[in-house]
């Protein structure tokens, strides 16, 4: 949209982030070379600046870090829940207190927009650890025994998504539990992890509490393989999921997935609609659609059909793609060149079987990954977009006619991590809410995240749940 | 060393987030364990109590209706400030209770950490007080805990500061708001908590510092028809002042916490606490709702 | 429908009774308002909240500020005004920074109606509208005939713009039809001798509303009786203008004039006192109707303090260090 009021650049100062020309690993509370020496480089999709040179954690790495939360864990197992509290607390204000900079880092790293990683991300972060930080020394008040026990080290391997957010859904409730962690963050995106590393190093936290192992699919692989692993959880891609899950099969190790997802956002004819325009732009270009439970299919009532394409088509004009650091950018750059690969193959398949693709007018920058916010229209159940998870701001939109249908298409998935529902009908709501195959159902909102509310899907978007009183399940022996 | 004359601090009473002297214009004077004087220490009037109640009241909508992630958030800072004046507090403790230093240090770091378990449990307490039920139709039906209001509080009489803690902090995690009367021989460490709280984010009004007689205060505030619920640990001790303070709080069903040990026992204020002081001043909402296309 | 016309222009009567169906009686009016969509207002808050976050600066901030200050309605609307008060105001409208006589001037001067023809005077050949508020400002308690001979007053003494007050206890019993009725007789008052209209402004007092569902339909029935603008508050009641609010009532305009094809401006009042604020409107209006909006006979701020910190953070740019109260003129 071209406006005589052009909003004049507003970057964020790059200047309250420094960044390491390169990192070890951090195992046994310090930073130390891979037993193997290899690196490799990690990039800002913005612009494919080189950000930094980090190591590649190889199988006498994992061995070494295991040993140490191994080790690390006897005490910290023991010590009094009141005591581990105060350590997470520390965490949480650190985070707090260094946000701006850990915000800045996210986008540089990530490539999204410092609006939501300072807005969203990081207070999400922080508190996530405030949360977990008040049960650990209430575990015999959360249900599950008066006295429930940590399981030992938990190996933990989390995506590029939103890396420090999924870091501390991993972390907190393992330490506050009493376990002590291996964390594995995404080849694209270690940085914020290491970051973090040196929070824990601030707060006093004792070594081989927080071990932090980057590299790529193949250190995942191993971590998770790693026999003195008690716990196993992982978010990322359903594909991997399910090799984890056999991985781990015929061993003791407990086990925690939060995969991919192929949400329904479905809009009623009496819905609040000015609201769901927000919401489905929310829904599927928040994070540029990089989100497990991201609302990639509209399912919208054909009697408000025109008039909802026509106002979302009106909004998504109003986006504003560009740097990630800029203040007023809505949608930031793509994580790497292979998910645009990814996002493009799957876009052009979506044309070629017969959707109708609408993008507005928006000039994407020169280098680096960008992906225009995408609309595809006349979507049916068949289509390849309305079926895989494309990961990237493409909405498929489809129709239908009654509440039953809705469901009906809704649940027409392997996948079942989330739903939107939007109607001014309070019981419709309710009834659809129960109706609906999903581990998450928004009413007249979408892709709200609280520490305190238990995330995770149903069917193959994964099992066990993060977040909440249910979050501490997964690392308790229960 | 110098000579060098220290100057006394003037003990005030905290209300509405001000520091007030008593309406009346009284003082009492407050001694350590060996009868030396210590300051004067304002005696509260009825009056006292009743603005006391005004300032709870007023201060009950926004702090009940804080999220409970805020609330956390203040009393966690009420301990991050009580830490950096923990001497302060160990001085006057030992002073208060005739305790030794060592003794009255651990005093402090347990009332400090009892800050911290209470601001654990502000976005936790509804997840095991509340429930969602499974009614025998087509219904959402969901339970959720609820402050009480404004709950007068009679704070221990021997445990001056960990006591006063320890009733403080679960009646407010929840939103409720609160009139505490302070020990009444031993007031100082909680009249210098006012000054902490004034300082840790905690709006004013939400706890409100009285300090002076059980038994002229606690009448008024049994009786007073805007206080939702009362706690007795104070009154421990004197079965009669409890009776009739339960007697008054019948008038408008008040939610009356009983004194632990009615006898007048020692209280171990060292324990670790339940939950049972939360729930106490908890209302139960239930809401019902259709499910229909 | 093809081109905008404005709610003041000839086509617009002509545009409005296409929808006279929905305006023929109570029940239908009712039926029309109650059917438009609801609000949902955590998330209208929410949207609001986040446009608020867009960050102007340089170039952008000093375009904003300069046309914020020619949307300025510099309103003085106090009991112990006087034709020295309302001079001395019509004086800072004209040259709000002495120290720069590049400042634009303010759109309106907005008066009771008795100053109105002392502003006029004051503001002869200045390009500056004089607004009056009437139909019983603030609380709107009068009879009819005495709203429409407010009115007729301060139109006759040369107000070019008039804001009236709804009946906002008509509207809440659910009597739209005798809001809308009101609204066209105050329109009728507003014409001049000879053929032209005073504009008009048409002010809900939403923190009399209370509700977003009502915000969005008082929008459509003062737009379907003629308002030329719509504005949220008198500034006399506890709240006054909310970015929510205004919002709604941007996006109302917005789908009026989708429907309709008139164009209908919009006027927040009360409460805008910082330029950090005014940003925040104006990144509203730009981004839910777009440039079209971005003038002052679309956009307005009915204000009085604003002028003086927009003043300031104006030099603050031309200077490059923060300027102080003492550097802007008290009026």
């Amino acid at each position: 949209m071209s406006s005589a009021f052009e909003y004049a650049p507003a970057p964020e100062s790059r200047a309250v982030v420094d960044i390491a020309p390169s990192y070890g690993l951090f195992i046994d509370g310090e930073f130390t070379e891979a037993a193997g020496g290899k690196v490799f480089k990690t990039v800002s999709p913005a612009n494919e600046e080189v950000l930094s040179e980090v190591t590649q954690a190889g199988s006498e790495d994992v061995e070494r870090a295991v040993k140490a939360a191994r080790k690390a864990f006897e005490k910290w197992s023991a010590l009094p829940g009141a005591e581990r509290a105060k350590y997470l607390f520390r965490i949480a204000r650190l985070i707090q207190e260094r946000s701006r900079e850990l915000a800045v880092l996210e986008s540089l790293d990530n490539g999204k927009p410092i609006r939501e990683s300072r807005d969203s991300d990081l207070p999400l972060v922080a508190a996530h650890f405030f949360y977990y930080a008040g049960w650990a020394d209430k575990l015999g008040h959360a249900g599950y025994g008066a006295d429930p026990k940590p399981l030992g080290v938990a190996g933990q391997v989390i995506p590029w998504n939103f890396p420090l957010l999924m870091l501390a859904w991993k972390i907190a409730p393992a330490l506050a539990c009493g376990n002590t962690v291996v964390l594995k963050p995404a080849e694209t995106t270690p940085l914020s992890a290491l970051f973090f590393a040196d929070i824990c190093r601030q707060a006093g936290l004792p070594k081989g509490v927080v071990n932090i192992l980057t590299g790529d699919g193949s250190a995942g692989a191993a971590l998770v393989a790693h026999p003195d692993v008690n716990k196993v959880a992982f978010t990322g891609s359903t594909e991997v999921g399910k090799a984890i899950a056999r991985t781990v099969a015929g061993t003791d190790k407990k086990l925690t997935l939060e995969l991919g997802g192929k949400a329904a956002n479905i809009v009623f004819d009496d819905a609040p609609i000015d609201q769901a325009v927000e919401g489905i732009v929310n829904g599927i270009f928040f994070n540029q659609g990089h989100v497990c439970c991201a609302g990639s299919r509209l399912l919208v009532q054909e009697s408000v059909q025109d008039e909802l394409l026509a106002a979302l088509k009106r909004r998504m004009s109003t986006l504003r793609v560009g740097d990630p650091l800029d203040k007023n950018t809505d949608i930031g750059a793509i994580n790497s060149a292979e998910q645009l690969a990814r996002i493009t193959e799957l876009a052009d398949a979506g044309e070629a079987e017969g959707a109708e693709r609408w993008a507005p007018a928006c000039e994407l920058p020169d280098a680096g990954y960008w992906f225009a916010p995408t609309l595809f229209t006349g979507v049916t159940q068949a289509h390849r977009i309305a079926q895989e998870e494309i990961f990237g701001p493409v909405l498929s939109v489809l129709t239908f006619r009654t509440p039953e249908e809705a469901v009906a298409k809704a649940n027409n998935t392997p996948y079942g991590l989330s739903a939107g529902v939007w109607t001014e009908k309070g019981s419709r709501i309710l009834w659809m809410a129960n109706q609906l195959r999903a581990g998450i159902v928004w009413s007249n909102t979408f892709n709200k995240f609280d520490p305190a509310s238990p995330f995770g899907g149903y069917k193959e978007s994964g099992f066990g749940r993060e977040g909440g009183r249910h979050g501490l399940e997964a690392y308790l022996d229960v | 060393m110098s000579d060098r004359l220290s100057v006394l601090k003037t003990y005030k009473l905290y209300v509405g987030g001000k520091f007030p002297r008593s309406e009346s214009g009284r003082v009492y004077e407050v001694t350590d364990s060996k009868g030396n004087w210590l300051a004067n220490a304002p005696l509260s009037s009825r009056k006292d109590a009743r603005d006391a109640v005004v300032a709870a009241r007023k201060a009950f909508g926004g702090w009940s209706g804080a999220t409970a992630y805020n609330r956390g958030q203040i009393l966690y800072r009420v301990a991050e400030m009580l830490e950096g004046r923990r001497e302060q507090f160990a001085a006057e403790v030992a002073e208060a209770e005739g305790l030794s230093k060592a003794k009255a240090a651990a005093q402090v770091d347990a009332a400090i950490d009892r800050w911290v378990w209470y601001a654990g449990w502000s976005d936790k307490v509804a997840q095991i007080a509340g429930s969602a039920n499974p009614v025998a139709g087509p219904y959402f039906n969901l339970s959720s805990p609820e402050p009480t209001g404004v709950v007068a509080v009679l704070a221990p009489q021997e445990s001056s500061f960990l006591g006063l803690v320890s009733v403080i902090a679960p009646a407010i995690v929840t939103g409720n708001t609160v009139v505490v009367v302070t020990s009444e021989k031993s007031p100082l460490p909680a009249l210098s908590l006012g000054e902490v709280l004034a300082t840790s984010d905690l709006p004013g009004g939400v706890v409100n510092v009285l300090s002076g007689r059980v038994n002229e205060l606690g009448g008024p505030l049994a009786a007073h028809q805007d206080v939702n619920a009362i706690d007795l640990a104070g009154a421990a001790g004197d079965a009669e002042l409890v009776k009739a303070l339960e007697t008054a709080a019948a008038d408008n069903l008040k939610r009356v916490l009983r004194p632990q040990a009615v006898d007048g026992s020692a209280v171990d204020w060292s324990a670790g606490p339940g939950t049972e002081r939360m729930l106490a001043f908890l209302e139960t909402k239930t809401v019902w709702h259709p499910m229909g296309v | 429908m093809p081109t905008t016309v404005p709610a003041y222009g000839k086509e617009a009567a002509g545009r409005l009774a296409s929808m006279a169906d929905v305006t023929a009686s109570d029940g239908a009016l009712r039926r029309f308002l109650h059917g438009l969509p609801g609000v949902d207002a955590v998330g209208l808050q929410a949207r609001a909240a986040t446009l608020g976050t867009r960050s102007i600066k340089t170039t952008a901030k000093a375009y904003a500020i300069d046309l914020a200050i020619s949307m300025i309605d510099l309103t003085t609307l106090e009991g112990a005004d006087t034709p020295g008060k309302v001079r001395a105001l019509c004086a800072k409208g004209i040259n709000p920074d002495p120290t720069d006589r590049g400042t634009p001037r303010v759109a309106a001067i907005c008066v009771y109606p008795d100053m109105v023809a002392t502003a006029k005077e004051a503001l002869t050949g200045s390009g500056i509208h004089v607004a009056s508020v009437a139909t019983a400002f603030p609380a709107g308690r009068a009879a009819l005939p005495v709203k429409l001979a407010d009115t007729r007053d301060a139109v006759a003494a040369g107000a070019d713009e008039i804001d009236m007050v709804i009946d906002r206890g008509a509207f809440l019993s659910g009597r739209y039809l005798s809001v809308f009725e009101e609204i066209k007789q105050v329109k009728e008052a507003c014409r001049r001798e000879d053929g032209s209209y005073a504009h008009l402004k048409v002010i809900f007092e939403t923190g009399e509303l209370q509700t977003y569902d009502n915000v969005r339909r008082v929008s459509w029935l003062a737009m379907l009786a003629g308002a030329d603008f719509i504005k949220t508050s008198t500034g006399k009641v506890a709240v006054n203008a909310t970015p929510p609010v205004t919002l709604l009532m941007l996006e109302a305009v917005r789908d009026f004039h989708a429907t309709t094809g008139v164009q209908v401006g919009v006027k927040p009042a009360g409460g805008i006192r910082t330029t950090k604020d005014a940003m925040k409107y104006l990144v509203m209006v730009n981004e839910t109707l777009g440039e079209e909006w971005l003038t002052a006979d679309w956009f307005r701020f009915g204000a009085s303090s604003l002028l003086n910190d927009l003043l300031m953070q104006r030099q603050k740019l031309s200077t490059g260090r923060y300027s102080g109260p003492d550097y802007v003129t008290v009026d």
